[in-house]
């Protein structure tokens, strides 16, 4: 993110003229709005604003957003931005990006820029399938996933896009849902974080992998949703369930809480600078657990681009650039 | 050039003969610092105010086994008193540091050559790995040439040996007892190379003692062998004059660094910060090497993850308002061709930089080849027109990234510019350019809505859109890789619509042979019996085996392409007014096929593929066949 100026926009102000192209009913559309919702709340201005995406339909989001966008190719909405940002730090870079983009054709790039720490958001729409190829099952989809590719079930183990990110060194991770109430505060969070921000939203495919994740998003499934929030308790379950650690196994484990006696139940106050607890929550199956939503983790760090300008600066200090000299040096003779 | 007589071990002593031109190599073990020895009698003929084209040789292993075939590396001078245009046919001089040197080089000396061997190195074991039966220099299979063997090692051993080193780093100087003779024997200063030693090894002045004395030793050697000192063997001496040359400051360039300052001057003359996302890849690197070291030039160097994300971060920061350039050699430019059609969908400024290698795939990673012509005229998916510019030698590396520059920036596209192995690695002097001589193209974003409404694909009299920097307001739009609509830029399916979009890409590159010089012929008529058409780093023995025949009274001219696509108006015509056209090419006829395809001309493909340069004489074979 960057300190700017507040500016007075409504979400409309952030909404183009393109006619929307998602299927009806795609969670998509629930995203969209989000992150219009979430530009006035942050003073975002229009032309300091620049959404890159790679491939896919989570990646024609650009087109609808009233801002300066690059819709470039399949995996590589990193390395584009990675260019954008360091050639102007000035620009508040969003990149949108899906499971298929992020961890399978452009996973090195993800990494990479996970690891650098490049100062921008990553929204990673995990939809666990690839839609706009027609239903091929993707690196996120669980084993056994019936699709066009694999029609007796897939037999891959799926990537987990938080651990992945952790893995790489993110310093924010965090995690939605295409619906959820909280996602303006969570694109909100992750644009104060001052440095690579990832955040996976769970993204339902109305048409190739329907309510995937019903299992904690639907109403009556909503007490197997964790949201996690930095000094207070993990609670869920209308708080009548938390997650504590086994001291032992050094693993988490879910205990019941009565009366809201939580502390004696030994439930953990999230710290959003805990890494290895981060590493935990990322990491809980989901059944036996809840699903950890929220800002899972966030600990700032020196950015990557502040380190390239640094340096650039540094090394161009004192120094009078001067081609016809910079040419005329090394082995260098007269004739007369 | 290279025409000089044999040097002759039984000149007489003490008369310096002279030459006009003479070819050495010098050829070793790739841990014996050949590379270092050739570089330095480089800058020795420099000084000495011969012209020169250098000819850099070496493994793809880092430190392949010592005494094998495989490591040898080598390196080839040749200097001379008149214009020379290669690094010579073949060598008059080969100095081999060991058997290995030796059996993988000497079949190219020049019968009745010179070999200076160093005895010491060719013990049973080096002449076994070697594959010698016999040490050659006992059984008189050289007999051919001209042998002087004697036990450098021992020699440089003996020099050192009040500095007290350990004896593998005492025989790390034997490079400097080498060029030490070597200078001798061509009669330069030593001077300047000791004032090199002493800043090379300015934090170790017991290694840079034990060099310069090494070097004086081998200086001495040849000396005291003149005036016949018993246990030496006489060695020739010759003196090659300067070259003409026109009044100036002159130095001497490799095609990376020439490529470097190219960029850097060519991003001034645009007044445009340069972004260069790179990936380390050989020949390539030391362009990336060279410009992350010119920061205060306005450069970011971003050395990405892999190629594609070097080409994609170049792109977005094209995209952002800077320059973007990449650099790669042919495998790492296959990796970029997707992004390259993305930079020719959004219309965005790029240099691409291919330092061509031999292929296919990773191919011959150290050796030169120009097979990566139709890579960059057609290598991509869909109709993906790119303008395509092929520099000559090191330092036309300059001039052609100035020129990628500029069409980059005012045609709003991607450039490729096609250098070699041979142009990245071989230095060759080059009179400095007054930079004030060059005309500034300065590039122009657009800051506000121009009347009638801002059209992200809107279009100049050149075809060019407007480059409009993210952070202006007023002028938010999207781009993409998607087809786009005319004009408006935004995502547009229909079949009139492709057609027309496919129609401009094509004609604004095609329209940039407008502004680009007419075709020229660099030696010989405008008409006539035989054209030699070239490209790429083979202008220099074309030139000089169309100096030769010219020479002979055949009618015969060369004509050199820098521009390869589009390429120069008048290039079919100029064609079409010789009878016959041969394209000597370091490919299987590529140039050859894009001109038959452009302008039904029956153009005669030269081919050669080894990994190594023309020879003069295989071009003066080829136009005395093409016209018997």
């Amino acid at each position: 993110m960057n300190d700017m100026t507040p500016v007075k926009t409504s979400p409309k102000d952030w909404e183009t003229d393109q006619e929307v192209r998602w299927c009806p009913g795609c969670g998509d559309y629930a995203i969209l709005k989000a992150v219009q919702r979430t530009m006035p709340e942050i003073g975002a201005m229009p032309e300091k604003t620049v959404f890159v995406s790679g491939i896919g339909c989570s990646s024609r989001f650009p087109y609808y957003m009233e801002t300066y966008g690059f819709h470039t190719i399949h995996g590589r909405a990193p390395a584009v931005a990675t260019g954008v940002k360091l050639a102007n730090p000035e620009l508040d870079v969003w990149i949108i990006t899906g499971d298929g983009d992020a961890l399978s054709i452009g996973g090195n790039h993800t990494m990479h820029l996970l690891r650098r720490n490049l100062d921008c958001q990553v929204l990673l729409f995990n939809n666990e399938i690839y839609g706009l190829t027609k239903g091929q099952y993707s690196p996120t989809s669980r084993e056994g996933t019936r699709s066009p590719s694999t029609p007796f079930g897939s037999v891959d183990h799926p990537a987990r896009p938080c651990a992945f990110a952790l893995g790489a060194g993110a310093r924010f991770v965090a995690r939605a849902y295409d619906v959820s109430k909280q996602l303006v505060d969570v694109l909100k969070a992750a644009h104060g974080h001052r440095g690579a921000a990832f955040v996976e939203i769970f993204q339902n495919c109305i048409v190739y992998n329907a309510d995937v994740f019903a299992g904690f998003t639907e109403k009556a499934n909503q007490d197997h949703q964790l949201w996690v929030e930095h000094g207070k308790p993990m609670l869920f379950a209308g708080e009548t369930k938390g997650i504590a650690m086994d001291t032992k196994a050094l693993t988490l484990k879910v205990v019941d809480v009565v009366d809201g006696n939580w502390e004696s139940a030994g439930v953990i106050v999230h710290d959003v600078t805990n890494r290895a607890v981060a590493h935990m929550l990322v990491e809980m199956p989901f059944g036996p657990f809840p699903m950890a939503l929220g800002i899972l983790y966030d600990d700032p760090m020196p950015t990557f681009d502040e380190a390239v300008i640094a340096q650039n600066e540094a090394a161009a200090a004192g120094k009078k650039p001067n081609l016809q000299s910079l040419i005329s040096k090394g082995q260098t003779w007269v004739v007369d | 050039m290279a025409t000089a007589a044999p040097l002759d071990a039984s000149s007489t002593p003490h008369a310096v003969e002279t030459s006009e031109a003479v070819v050495v190599r010098f050829a070793g073990d790739s841990g014996d610092g050949m590379q270092l020895t050739g570089g330095q009698f480089t800058l020795s003929s420099a000084l000495a105010g011969n012209d020169f084209a250098t000819f850099p040789d070496f493994p793809a292993e880092i430190r392949a086994p010592q005494g094998t075939l495989f490591g040898v590396s080598a390196f080839q001078i040749n200097f001379g008193a008149t214009e020379v245009d290669t690094a010579g046919d073949a060598p008059d001089v080969l100095v081999a540091m060991n058997p290995a040197a030796l059996k993988t080089n000497v079949g190219d000396l020049k019968p009745g050559g010179l070999i200076i061997a160093d005895s010491g190195e060719f013990s049973a074991r080096n002449l076994a790995k070697a594959e010698y039966d016999e040490n050659p220099l006992e059984d008189g299979s050289l007999g051919k040439w001209q042998l002087i063997a004697f036990n450098i090692s021992q020699l440089t051993l003996d020099a050192v040996k009040p500095f007290g080193l350990g004896n593998k780093e005492a025989l790390r100087c034997k490079n400097m007892w080498t060029l030490g003779l070597a200078l001798w024997m061509f009669d330069r200063d030593r001077q300047p190379i000791i004032d090199w030693l002493n800043d090379k090894f300015a934090k170790n002045k017991t290694l840079a003692d034990a060099n310069i004395a090494a070097l004086n030793a081998g200086h001495s050697y040849g000396e005291t062998a003149e005036i016949g000192q018993p246990g030496t063997v006489a060695i020739p001496q010759r003196h090659v004059n300067a070259a003409p040359a026109e009044p100036g400051l002159y130095r001497t360039i490799s095609g990376a660094d020439a490529a470097a300052y190219g960029l850097v001057a060519g991003c001034q003359l645009a007044g445009v910060p340069m972004f260069f996302g790179g990936y380390p890849i050989t020949p390539a690197s030391s362009i990336l090497h060279a410009l992350s070291r010119l920061k205060e030039y306005g450069v970011t160097t971003f050395q990405a993850e892999d190629e594609i994300a070097a080409i994609a971060s170049a792109i977005g920061a094209s995209y952002a308002g800077q320059l973007g350039v990449t650099s790669s050699s042919g495998p790492g430019i296959a990796l970029k061709t997707e992004a390259i059609g993305l930079a020719i969908m959004t219309e965005l400024p790029l240099v691409i930089v291919n330092s061509q290698r031999g292929g296919p795939s990773t191919g011959l990673p150290t050796k030169t080849e120009q097979s990566d012509l139709y890579q960059a005229v057609y290598g991509r998916n869909g109709d993906a027109p790119l303008p395509v510019i092929a520099a000559r030698s090191p330092s036309d590396v300059f001039d052609c990234a100035i020129e990628a520059v500029r069409l980059a920036t005012q045609f709003m596209t991607p450039v490729m510019l096609l250098t070699d192995g041979y142009i990245a690695n071989a230095a060759e002097p080059w009179k400095v350019p007054d930079m004030s001589v060059y005309k500034p193209f300065p590039v122009s974003f657009l800051g506000e809505a121009p009347e009638g409404g801002f059209k992200p694909y809107g279009r100049d009299n050149k075809l060019a859109r407007p480059w409009v920097k993210p952070g202006t307001p007023g002028l938010l739009h999207r781009i993409g890789g998607i087809e786009k609509q005319v004009d408006t830029g935004h995502i547009n399916y229909a079949p009139a619509n492709h057609q027309a979009m496919t129609d401009l890409r094509k004609a604004k590159v095609d329209g940039i042979a407008d502004h680009i010089p007419d075709q020229d012929v660099c030696l010989g008529n405008a008409s006539g019996k035989l054209a030699v058409v070239g490209w790429g780093s083979t202008f220099g023995p074309i030139h000089q085996a169309v100096r030769r025949a010219r020479a002979k009274g055949l009618d015969v001219s060369h004509i050199h392409i820098r521009h390869i696509w589009p390429m120069p108006k008048n290039l079919g015509d100029l064609l079409k007014s010789f009878d016959r056209v041969i394209v000597p090419e370091m490919n299987t006829g590529q140039l050859k096929t894009v001109l038959r395809d452009q302008y039904l001309v029956d153009a005669k493909p030269v081919n050669k593929v080894s990994g190594q340069p023309f020879r003069i004489a295989e071009i003066e074979a080829a136009i005395e066949g093409a016209l018997a």
